[in-house]
């Protein structure tokens, strides 16, 4: 039993940061029909910024805040740059695209900070809280982490809601052409959609990352993990991608505790192919049946 | 792959480039130069792929006798790369499916050749080969029943997912498939014949190495046979139009969904060949060979190359061999440490996935021709003016 609760709260913790990176592409996915492969590199490279000013004795906040604004930068430029010439066009191409992006920044982390395992800071003891002589998986870390997904989304739902950009880019998500025929500035929606989605994929990085290892490849296995939490929501979907996360992180708990942590990868493979299998539309599609 | 796909369609090599009417064009006249009578090749297409083939057999023999040991060992190399990118370059270049597990798939090759060979007295290495093929086959048919219904970034990110997914059950059966580190891989000694034939052709001394470079040119050039034939055939014609148009495909009675299982399942045996093979060059098969950067890397290659061009993924092979080496030596001397420059060359795959897609969506074989066509037509206007 206490095995259990305590393996429901790991995966519901990851689950937030699962949930927070689906959200992430799915901004992406609903501004620009491409789903961002290289979103796990990019994170992966501003948490690498983060530890070099944690390492040269910066404080936690300090390098936090420099690794997002770095990832907002990133997310523009790399739109701008890479991905507006594919936009719109084969979407074969943005793939690649994307691709291409994914192995080139993790091959960069490689080139400057090198191959090996890294650890990284913790803001939060990671100790867990205690009821009675028991310990339980939930460390003042965690509640940090869950913390700062909930701030997260609850920003992203002011913004698109109550504010006249989130407006503007709704309206050029929804549809390009009547919202420049209104005077919206599609391509600067598109720019800024990117720039929010690379801050929240960040984010999502450096939550995954605190307390534990980094290495330049170790959002590899997070960007499978938030395109399957993305699809079991339907991908156009915040609140699925949200919903999605969860369920995974809770799923690939149970599968590493109960079974074995060697097939997590290959669990969540599974997870996928039956959803598309059998609701290719994801649990919260909103818009009608996707022609597979 | 509805209306967008067009696009990709009108640029990326001769086999795509066509439209609809063309294609039914070329099924009665093979290819251009032999319908203008100005090629010396025969045009009967089976007859002149044979001829192809002999050229290219004796190609190789005379570039593995004429080279050293170490070059020996890269061109094995390569032969395993362009055998799985050729099956990667049929599946997303005719039938528009990309797939990033094709590492993975390689690796089931990989590991079913390294079992069999484990065995007492292991089978004939052909049989052993063919074994590998079958079940890599099987597990391409599974996946690609559900692959058939997705497309796109679907589709990539579900095979990336099998990329990430599949070596982890390397680590769960571990005593079997001897988890982290892999299976040694005991590769067959050549036969007699073998010895005989070097000295005949050369005299060159007949070593193990070159035993296996012989052996992956020859499943090479099978594969590309074969490959070369089925793009040419009906079932490269039905790959494409599932392909370009959908709708006007199922509405000529084309079951969408077989031929793409089919042409998954083509290109998965083309992966579990190559992983044989690359099991038998290496000498190990371990998680850590079939990363999601081998699946990336052969995506580069097929791209580089220029989409749906059995050739362009041989040239695309090519640069995965001879490309890493170089730009290593490049970081060396830029004052990089082993490890960093070893780094080098996924950057540049990156790198060039990245521009070629900007800029020359075709690949390299693609543009040529596109360039060649466009030549020509201009000529043939120019003479029509004069005329």
């Amino acid at each position: 039993m206490q095995q259990f609760v305590n393996v429901t709260l790991t995966g519901l913790i990851s689950g937030s940061v699962y949930a927070a990176f689906a959200l992430a592409l799915v901004l992406i996915w609903r501004s620009t029909r491409i789903v961002n492969f290289a979103q796990g590199s990019m994170a992966a490279a501003t948490s690498f910024i983060a530890l070099a000013l944690i390492q040269s004795g910066w404080s936690y906040w300090l390098a936090l805040v420099v690794a997002l604004v770095s990832g907002f930068v990133l997310g523009a430029v790399v739109e701008r740059v890479v991905i507006r010439p594919v936009e719109g066009g084969p979407e074969l191409n943005a793939v690649i695209v994307t691709l291409g992006l994914f192995i080139a920044f993790q091959a960069l982390i490689a080139i400057v900070y090198g191959s090996s395992f890294e650890s990284f800071p913790a803001p939060f003891g990671l100790r867990g809280f205690s009821i009675g002589d028991t310990t339980i998986a939930l460390t003042p870390n965690s509640l940090y982490v869950l913390g700062a997904v909930v701030v997260t989304m609850v920003g992203l739902i002011a913004l698109f809601r109550f504010t006249r950009v989130g407006l503007a880019m709704r309206a050029s998500a929804f549809g390009q052409e009547v919202a420049r025929l209104l005077g919206v500035r599609v391509g600067r929606m598109l720019t800024l959609g990117w720039a929010l989605a690379a801050v929240v994929g960040s984010l999502s990085g450096l939550l995954i990352a605190g307390g534990g290892l980094v290495w330049p490849a170790y959002m590899d296995a997070l960007i499978v993990f938030g395109f399957v939490a993305a699809v079991l929501g339907g991908l156009d979907s915040p609140v699925g991608a949200v919903v999605g996360g969860l369920s995974i992180g809770l799923a690939l708990a149970y599968v590493s505790a109960y079974i074995d942590p060697a097939l997590v990868n290959l669990a969540a493979l599974v997870i996928l192919m039956v959803v598309l299998l059998v609701r290719p539309g994801g649990l919260f599609a909103s818009s009608t049946a996707r022609r597979a | 792959m509805s209306q967008p796909q067009d696009t990709t369609a009108t640029s990326s090599g001769e086999m795509s480039s066509e439209s609809p009417t063309e294609s039914t064009a070329a099924a009665n006249a093979p290819s251009a130069g032999a319908s203008t009578g100005r090629s010396l090749l025969p045009s009967n297409t089976l007859l002149r792929h044979l001829l192809v083939l002999l050229l290219c057999a004796v190609v190789a023999v005379v570039l593995l006798e004429s080279t050293d040991q170490f070059t020996n060992s890269q061109l094995a190399q390569l032969s395993y790369y362009a055998i799985a990118a050729g099956g990667l370059t049929v599946l997303t270049g005719l039938n528009g499916q990309i797939s990033l597990g094709h590492g993975a798939l390689m690796a089931v090759g990989a590991y079913t050749t390294a079992l069999f060979l484990e065995a007492e007295e292991p089978l004939p290495l052909p049989v052993v080969l063919l074994v590998a093929v079958l079940l890599t086959t099987l597990v391409g048919a599974l996946v690609g029943v559900a692959a058939a219904r997705l497309h796109g970034p679907y589709l990539a990110g579900a095979t990336l997912a099998l990329a990430v997914g599949l070596p982890g059950l390397a680590l769960y059966f571990r005593e079997w498939l001897g988890g982290e580190q892999g299976l040694r891989v005991r590769a067959p000694r050549a036969p007699e014949a073998f010895d005989g034939f070097i000295g005949f052709v050369s005299g060159n001394p007949a070593s193990n190495t070159k035993w296996l470079a012989y052996l992956g040119a020859i499943c090479l050039l099978i594969t590309f046979f074969l490959l070369a034939n089925l793009a040419r055939s009906r079932v490269g014609r039905t790959w494409r139009a599932v392909r370009d148009q959908e709708v006007a495909a199922e509405l000529a009675g084309i079951d969408l969904g077989a031929w793409r299982v089919l042409a998954f399942v083509v290109s998965a045996a083309c992966a579990g060949l190559g992983g044989a093979v690359l099991a038998l060059v290496v000498r190990l098969a371990a998680p850590s060979g079939f990363t999601l950067v081998l699946s990336l890397a052969l995506l580069t290659a097929i791209v580089i190359g220029g989409l749906g061009s059995l050739f362009g993924a041989l040239l695309g092979s090519a640069l995965l061999v001879f490309l890493p080496p170089f730009v290593t030596d490049l970081g060396a001397d830029l004052g990089l440490n082993n490890t960093e420059a070893a780094q080098l060359a996924p950057f540049v795959y990156g790198v060039v996935l990245v521009v070629v897609m900007i800029f020359a969506p075709a690949g390299v074989v693609g543009s040529v021709r596109l360039r060649w066509r466009t030549w020509r037509a201009r000529r043939a206007a120019s003479a029509a003016g004069r005329a």
